[in-house]
């Protein structure tokens, strides 16, 4: 970074109670209530800058996102982007707006229905069109070949499975999985318990700048860093065991310039978790996803931004001084955003 | 408060029906090295990429971020992906800008692109979203209403429409990229081509074209060769479905407009900007887009176009490059915009080059009339 950033934090984070199962709601009434969760928090009605993350590819149409705003209240029309990636990049885009320095807040949202399609082949559609698609990969053959790489071992799979669904059974938010995990393989490695369950949920986030933020939040969660990177798409050209993005990312979003009492990772797969933990360098005593993590409910397009919500709950709540979250995007961990959050 | 950030390259590919010679990949990056080539740098010189392209229904690639990095450069970078409906390629060129304008990268690569060709974008265009207003007859289905009615407020003669489209024809004539170059057109030809949607013509409509264009944007310091200087920045949406927003010069457009001019010290656009790159996909967006812009009073922005002052030889030339009307990759077309505007400014618009224009619009709107991405970019520094 060229120059000292603005300060900006997360000054409010609301969720819906994640489903396994479509509930009925149409997008813009899964996101409504939680635009009008952090707007009661915040007590703002309105923003200096809006962003929001969703795929038309979950909802199977095109310009899926544009239904949403009707939910945001965009009247008189607000300055407003979408990505279309996870609302973690959207937080990321309005970070960046942020340090402007001529607007002072902004709303960001993720949403996604994966149970409205067929997910593992949906995201099959992410890769290469033309040497990758037609191979027919689907999401858990491409992140067993990620697993098989690491070679991690069944008893550290299972336990991080076990902790996340025990976890998630204590988040009101998070799917309520049982306690014995599944026999039988998802694809080899991957049991069924590694792989993150199909959701549908949302998520938005309040950021505000400076002295703003003292006003609207008692307890801020200050972004002391956020930085993301991608590496190369196709699989034979990375090493599957490492993320050197990761921790590219984690480097320049400053993770090793002090403890981290708890670190949100955007791991959708068991395996994940060892290789995002060494890439981000964590000692041994971070608490890992007490949220449960994707493991126990993940919304797609809205889970990398939960993550970061709930690195910043913690220290809204006091119980954390520092903590990371961290989100993820394309196939085999391809590219990760790393978020510092101080208290 | 924000640094200075100048378009110091711009890469365009030929705009056509179908590039059967390229996979997307190397369409992306053919854009993109020409952008490097203008700025005099590599991809190593870069810190970043963001990338920006309408639905990924076009091509049936979900989220092709992923698979460009490697044609890009990217990989070790951090990369973006846009997406604002039909106003995306001005909002990625926003979204780049802001990275440099924030101090956070001293030169971001900026892309958009679509590969029409790889599908239907009629279909694509065709939403089913459940209990929500349906766009099924395409997107000048959409737009038909809108212009019917401005031309009832307006009480605009019905042949204006004909000449933007033989006024932007004949500026492509002197475009190399541009998808539609017709030899001989005139309002006859326009006038003998069916009606797609009353009271829009076949001629009256942009294209499906294949096409991808990149800039590379610096900061002050970062800047080489011929930098066209950004003056201001905006983005503005309002819901699609709000009872009693007007579709037809949406508030949304005035606002961003009022943002931008305010931000660039322009109080008469008509006078002080020397030449607009307007998105304009079918004819009759031009007077709708001259009022909604400030640059003709209600009512009048139809006479505006009917005395010539947009040609290019006119006071205040509109789309000099042709416009949509003659190139419409979708994820590109706002950025085109963007890039011929900075291409005026620079001097470096070749035969379509408007004499001495110091200071430029770039705009791009999407969705229902709902989204508007502007900037003005200035040969001096602001």
């Amino acid at each position: 970074m060229s120059r000292v950033a603005r300060e900006v934090a997360i000054v409010a984070f609301a969720q819906t109670r994640h489903t396994a199962h479509d509930t009925g709601l149409s997008e813009p009434e899964l996101i409504l209530p939680v635009i009008e969760e952090v707007k009661a928090l915040t007590g703002q009605k309105r923003f200096g800058f809006t962003c929001s993350g969703s795929c038309d590819y979950l909802a199977g149409a095109p310009f899926s996102f544009v239904s949403a705003l009707d939910a945001v209240g965009a009247w008189p029309p607000i300055s407003e982007s979408h990505v279309e990636m996870d609302g973690a990049w959207a937080l990321y885009e309005a970070w960046v707006r942020l340090q402007h320095g001529d607007v002072d807040t902004a709303l960001v949202y993720g949403f996604g229905k994966s149970s409205q399609g067929d997910l593992r082949a949906i995201m099959t559609l992410q890769l290469d069109p033309y040497y990758l698609a037609p191979l027919g990969l689907d999401q858990l053959s491409y992140a067993a070949l990620q697993a098989s790489a690491l070679g991690a071992g069944r008893a550290e799979l299972d336990a991080i499975a076990r902790r996340s669904r025990a976890d998630g059974r204590r988040n009101p938010y998070a799917l309520d999985l049982p306690e014995e995990l599944p026999d039988g393989y998802a694809v080899e490695p991957l049991k069924a318990s590694d792989v993150a369950p199909i959701t549908d949920g949302a998520a938005a986030v309040v950021l505000a700048a400076g002295d703003r933020a003292r006003e609207l939040c008692a307890t801020p969660a200050w972004i002391t860093g956020i930085a993301h990177r991608i590496e190369p798409h196709y699989l034979g050209l990375r090493d599957l065991s490492r993320s050197p993005s990761a921790a590219d990312a984690g480097r320049a979003a400053g993770v090793g310039k002090g403890p981290v009492d708890v670190a949100e990772l955007h791991a959708q797969f068991a395996h994940e978790e060892p290789i995002l933990r060494r890439a981000l360098d964590l000692p041994d005593d971070t608490v890992i996803n007490p949220s449960g993590g994707p493991l126990a409910a993940n919304p797609v397009m809205a889970a990398g931004l939960i993550r970061l919500g709930e690195a910043a709950r913690r220290i809204h709540d006091g119980s954390a001084r520092r903590t990371v979250g961290h989100a993820a995007s394309g196939p085999c961990l391809q590219h990760n955003l790393v978020t510092v959050l101080e208290a | 408060m924000a640094e200075r950030c100048a378009v110091i390259g711009v890469g365009q590919t030929r705009y056509t029906t179908k590039r059967r010679d390229v996979s997307i990949a190397g369409l992306v990056r053919e854009a993109a090295l020409r952008a490097l080539e203008d700025a005099g740098l590599t991809f190593k010189d870069l810190d970043a990429v963001v990338i920006g392209k309408a639905p990924d229904l076009f091509e049936g690639v979900m989220m092709p971020e992923a698979y460009l990095a490697d044609a890009l450069g990217a990989a070790g970078k951090p990369m973006l992906r846009v997406h604002t409906a039909g106003s995306v390629g001005g909002s990625t060129a926003l979204v780049g800008a802001g990275l440099i304008q924030s101090g956070v990268h001293e030169r971001v690569l900026v892309v958009g692109f679509e590969k029409q060709s790889e599908s239907n974008a009629t279909w694509a265009l065709s939403t089913h979203l459940p209990f929500s207003s349906s766009l099924v007859v395409g997107a000048g289905g959409y737009f038909a209403p809108h212009i019917r009615e401005y031309m009832r407020r307006s009480g605009a003669p019905g042949h204006v429409g004909a000449l933007v489209a033989v006024k932007d024809r004949l500026n492509a004539l002197k475009n190399p990229y541009a998808h539609l170059r017709i030899p001989g057109i005139d309002r006859a030809m326009v006038e003998s081509t069916p009606m797609l949607w009353e009271p829009i013509r076949y001629l009256e409509s942009c294209p499906s074209s294949d096409g991808a264009c990149a800039i590379v944007l610096s900061s002050e310091q970062a800047a080489t060769g011929t930098p066209a200087w950004v003056h201001g920045t905006a983005m503005r949406s309002e819901p699609l479905s709000r009872a009693g927003r007007d579709t037809v010069s949406p508030q949304a457009g005035k606002d961003c407009a009022a943002d931008v001019y305010r931000q660039a010290g322009v109080t008469d656009p008509r006078r002080q900007i020397d030449v607009a790159e307007v998105y304009v996909p079918f004819s009759w967006y031009e007077p709708m887009w001259l009022e909604n812009l400030g640059f003709a009073a209600e009512g009048e922005g139809w006479k505006v176009t009917e005395s010539g002052a947009t040609a290019l030889d006119g006071d205040i030339p509109w789309n000099p490059s042709g416009g949509v009307l003659s190139s419409n990759p979708i994820g590109a077309s706002g950025l085109i915009r963007f890039a011929e505007a900075a291409l005026q400014v620079r001097g470096m618009a070749g035969e379509h080059q408007v004499d001495g224009a110091r200071l430029a619009l770039g705009h791009a709107y999407g969705g229902g009339a709902q989204f508007f991405a502007m900037w003005i970019v200035g040969r001096e520094k602001p």
